[in-house]
């Protein structure tokens, strides 16, 4: 059975690339430090699952000392220039759009049809994790497609690829640890203790101030944690569920629903989203960290208190 | 309180600017010491927090061909490809973006999207290609400015879909977390309640484009004028 465990070995071998490539490139005055941290990533990925958590919490530690205290090297320049990848591009024309497709085709392929395949009765891959398993895949695919297609020398994806990760650089690992300090904030039960104080402070008498304080509560609760699945627990066991629905009587599914989506215009909003906001300004080579979230916070805004209209309207019905 | 000192380290830090992998790091260590555990179960409990994790960057493998087709010409022919649409302006092939994100996410088919294989490559050039069309050469500031819309658009659009569809993560995770409290809902009533929240986003974030395109068009012309 194909599990997750492939998922983790293409990622280590990927990381395992870069830290190579950097380790060769003598040009990077950074290269043993950029190598370490590549190195440590892809032994948390290769090795991750056999190690003890002790040892993984030590590379992990090791990963970041290497970042904090050496500093780590920006990308090397592009090789190749802007007209030679124009006349490339007019060479091959829309067919460079063919590997690139193929990632989002064979996803969807992978997750609708993979789950129906098993081998003398043990499914083909693990059902639960279908839809990572098949973005492992369809990249796998897409880089032999694009190898095929272009020829280029074999080196060439992990080149690649570490030009592109050194740019992206620690971003790259954020959103893991901002998952892995939700889980270290639910350890340590942050969340009553923020539901509690909450419910201390605010006066809720009114059923508008008690959905208003659901739905602004999910999306601040959200901006300081980061996602919206670590607020929702806390603040529909703290608000919604005794005051919106039993003491003024609305409709769960209605509070449940919106308030999740209230939770979202916080994720709009908050650095702690770190995969959605931060990652993109690093990809797109934007001078300003928040340049993202700056763009978002209008209809993050409005749309909360379009969220706000929605419950209040419907959830006491 | 003690357990909160992680939430502080995080306002902190980010207020004095350290770098965020440090602070976050920081954070999750200092949480784990305020619970009252022993260095050692500390940092055991951060390294499996940190392992169970990894289903959370497996966007990154598609850089190695991203990379590939990009040095082979891939964000120059999505430029030529935009430039031949001549109805094309960043507003509306931004919102024509948002529209198929959020349908498309509706259909549970949210890894269609994302930063890095669709945006960079893709959709953020095709943007900037389709403001040159109609302005020519853009300030840097109007680029990055035609960039951090086309990062928005592909959150909005996925964050604002993907709850209208019954398997995903979060409605599985309202409906595990109620049954636990008593009650039990369908997920198809929790993903029906989604869809007003998704009408008013694409109303909002719509209108915002099409605004778009009228503010970059005054900047142009701005820009012209002092020039001339």
């Amino acid at each position: 059975m194909i599990t997750f465990e492939f998922v983790n070995v293409l990622m280590g071998l990927m990381m395992a690339g870069v830290a190579i490539v950097n380790l060769r490139d003598r040009t990077s005055a950074k290269r043993y430090n950029n190598a370490a941290f590549w190195g440590l990533y892809a032994v948390t990925f290769l090795a991750g699952s056999f190690l003890s958590d002790f040892m993984n919490g030590l590379v992990v530690i090791a990963m970041v000392l290497v970042m904090a205290i050496g500093k780590l090297g920006g990308p090397p320049p592009e090789a190749s220039t802007r007209v030679q990848r124009e006349a490339s591009a007019a060479k091959w024309g829309n067919r460079l759009f063919i590997p690139a497709l193929t990632i989002p085709a064979v996803t969807l392929l992978g997750t609708l049809t993979l789950k129906r395949f098993s081998i003398n009765g043990t499914p083909l891959v693990d059902a639960k994790q279908v839809t990572l398993i098949s973005l492992g895949l369809s990249t796998v695919v897409a880089l032999i497609a694009g190898m095929l297609m272009l020829r280029p020398p074999l080196r060439a994806p992990m080149v690649e690829a570490r030009r592109l990760m050194d740019a992206v650089s620690w971003a790259a690992v954020l959103p893991q640890m901002l998952a892995a300090l939700g889980a270290m904030f639910a350890l340590a039960g942050v969340g009553p203790v923020v539901a509690s104080i909450i419910e201390r402070w605010i006066p809720l008498h009114t059923a508008l101030a008690v959905v208003a304080t659901y739905t602004i509560g999910m999306a601040l609760f959200t901006i300081i944690m980061g996602n919206a699945f670590a607020a929702f627990p806390v603040m529909t066991a703290g608000i919604g569920l005794p005051l919106i629905v039993h003491q003024f009587g609305g409709n769960v599914v209605i509070m449940a629903a919106v308030g999740m989506v209230s939770g979202f215009c916080g994720t709009l909003m908050t650095p702690m989203a770190a995969n959605f906001n931060i990652v993109p300004v690093a990809l797109l080579e934007l001078p300003s960290e928040n340049a993202v979230i700056k763009v978002q916070i209008p209809t993050g805004i409005l749309l909360l208190a379009a969220n706000t209209a929605i419950m209040y309207a419907f959830v006491f019905r | 309180m003690l357990p909160l000192i992680g939430i502080l380290v995080v306002i902190v830090g980010f207020a004095l600017r350290v770098n965020p992998l440090t602070v976050v790091t920081a954070a999750a260590l200092v949480t784990g010491l305020a619970a009252h555990r022993s260095p050692v179960e500390v940092i055991a409990a951060f390294g499996k927090a940190f392992v169970d994790s990894r289903s959370v960057p497996v966007v990154w493998l598609a850089l190695p061909v991203i990379g590939l087709l990009e040095s082979a010409g891939l964000k120059e022919r999505a430029r030529m490809v935009i430039s031949r649409i001549h109805a094309a302006t960043t507003g509306r092939l931004l919102l024509a973006y948002l529209a198929l994100r959020q349908l498309t996410s509706a259909l549970g088919l949210t890894s269609l999207g994302g930063h890095p294989q669709m945006v960079r490559p893709l959709v953020a050039p095709m943007a900037e290609a389709a403001a040159e069309n109609r302005f020519g050469e853009l300030p840097e500031r109007t680029r990055f400015r035609i960039r951090a819309h086309a990062a928005a658009v592909d959150n909005i659009g996925l964050f604002f879909g993907e709850d209208i569809f019954i398997a995903i993560g979060s409605i599985l995770l309202i409906r595990g977390f109620l049954e636990q409290s008593g009650y039990h809902v369908e997920p198809a009533s929790l993903a029906l309640w989604a869809i007003p929240t998704a009408v008013c986003a694409f109303i909002i974030h719509g209108t915002r484009l099409v605004l778009l395109d009228r503010s970059l068009e005054a900047e142009a012309k701005g820009a012209e004028r002092p020039r001339a």
